[in-house]
């Protein structure tokens, strides 16, 4: 738990002259699971997306491991093979079946054994109660099976590290709950996660550390999440969470 | 009408018959591979040869078949390049269809969404993996019935090949209209004829665009 897996020092990304995120400091220990709230436009899904450097940087540097990410540096595609992503629009490719989507990567990307892979494959299609989908295409699942096709996409490549896009954002009330239970159970199982969401029971419920972001900077940090969703430190953090009241 | 007169030409028609579909199906192969190549090219944006290409797609595009065929049948033996008028109806028909596929398959890499260059990506896919695997092969289902209204177009415009004396469908109706007069017969025969050829290409079209609807519903 002690060990330092990802390191952002200084972290500095502009869109033209916007500043997104200014001078950013942040160190994730293996097995953590950090949620980043926050307004809309705050920088958290740019921060997830430098991280996987679908983002170019303009200062500052990202550590994974003690090796840099960095967008157009040779080794990225290696880089990222550590760095799991999950969309919110789930991006699942419509042209595979769902078992050919998990499988793509590892079989052209890491060049693994197709037996082994397939074998993997379908014991975590069970574990999201999807197994017997695995010949279907995308088009013929719900929004909340896509997402769990998508993470186990994810999961399949063996990331160090799971960055979780906003991954209910786009679902049913119904279909958020079936999402968020695999995610809870990765977390049960250690996966360390950096995970963005407007979901603050399931913030709350999952996180280790909160991070609570606005204008690219972290307004406030707490590793209590019980006690910082009751009564956060902040005026501005009250007054966000006091948004999500009826 | 004269049925007698319609019977024996018919052996005429059929061999007219193959060699239009010869010719058109070489013909399109070919504007298939140069379209994929050249939209490739100008997809990934490679220099020069990019501007090359859309020089070739202008050219072709807003010209008639029957001028480049001209130029290739008539223009380049004067300068010591002496084709067969089969090769050149290949040829012809290629290079014109090449520039409208390019533009087909263009249309059709532009509507694959960007973020999904970004979920190949980030499963550590590169560049090459990701254009292949991910982006091609959607591209070209959402350019089939593009693709599909470009092959018969070619198709119709070997009519043209019978002024460089290729003995296609149009060719032996001109021939036996002048030797025998049966126009009627003979026009009838060409129509039919057209449509033995074209028919099965447009029920072929609706058949891979039903087998490729995936493309359509996006995820």
């Amino acid at each position: 738990m002690e060990q330092t897996l990802l390191k952002i020092n200084h972290l500095h990304k502009k869109f033209g002259e916007q500043v997104i995120l200014d001078d950013f400091n942040l160190e994730v220990k293996k097995g953590e699971v950090i949620v980043i709230i926050g307004p809309s436009g705050c920088g958290k899904s740019t921060l997830l997306r430098c991280l996987n450097a679908l983002e170019d940087i303009q200062g500052g540097e990202i550590l994974l491991d003690g090796l840099p990410i960095r967008k157009n540096a040779k080794d990225i595609s290696s880089m990222r093979q550590k760095i799991g992503m999950v969309f919110q629009s789930y991006d699942l490719f419509p042209h595979k079946t769902i078992l050919e989507n998990i499988l793509l990567a590892p079989l052209k990307v890491q060049k693994k054994n197709r037996s082994e892979v397939e074998k993997e494959a379908m014991e975590l299609l069970a574990r999201v109660g999807l197994a017997d989908r695995c010949n279907d295409y995308p088009r013929q699942l719900s929004g909340g099976q896509k997402q769990r096709i998508a993470i186990v996409r994810a999961l399949i490549m063996h990331p160090e590290i799971l960055l979780l896009d906003e991954i209910t954002a786009a679902l049913d009330p119904e279909m958020v709950h079936e999402v968020l239970e695999v995610v809870l159970a990765l977390a049960r199982n250690q996966s360390t996660m950096l995970i963005v969401t407007h979901e603050m029971a399931f913030a709350k419920a999952i996180a280790d550390r909160v991070l609570f972001l606005e204008h690219g900077k972290i307004v406030e940090e707490s590793r209590e999440p019980k006690s910082f969703f009751t009564k956060p430190q902040t005026e501005r953090a009250q007054q966000f969470l006091h948004s999500f009241e009826y | 009408m004269d049925i007698d007169a319609i019977i024996s030409y018919l052996p005429l028609y059929k061999d007219a018959l193959i060699l239009t579909v010869k010719i058109g199906i070489q013909g399109v192969i070919l504007a298939f591979l140069l379209g994929l190549i050249c939209a490739v090219i100008m997809h990934l944006r490679i220099p020069a040869l990019r501007q090359l290409i859309a020089f070739y797609i202008e050219l072709f595009r807003n010209t008639p078949l029957l001028v480049q065929l001209f130029f290739l049948y008539f223009a380049l033996p004067k300068v010591g390049l002496q084709i067969s008028p089969q090769i050149c109806g290949t040829l012809g028909l290629g290079l014109l269809g090449g520039a409208y596929m390019a533009e087909t398959f263009r249309s059709g890499l532009t509507s694959v969404a960007p973020i999904q260059y970004e979920s190949a990506q980030s499963l550590g896919m590169n560049r090459i993996q990701t254009f292949r695997y991910v982006i091609l092969p959607q591209a070209i289902s959402s350019s089939v019935p593009g693709i599909m209204a470009n092959v018969i177009f070619l198709l119709k415009e070997t009519s043209v090949f019978s002024t460089i004396s290729l003995m296609d469908l149009m060719f032996t109706a001109k021939d036996l209209i002048g030797m025998y007069a049966k126009t009627i017969e003979c026009l009838t025969l060409l129509v039919v004829f057209y449509l033995i050829m074209l028919l099965p290409v447009s029920v072929l079209g609706s058949l891979i665009e039903r087998r490729l609807r995936y493309a359509e519903f996006g995820n």
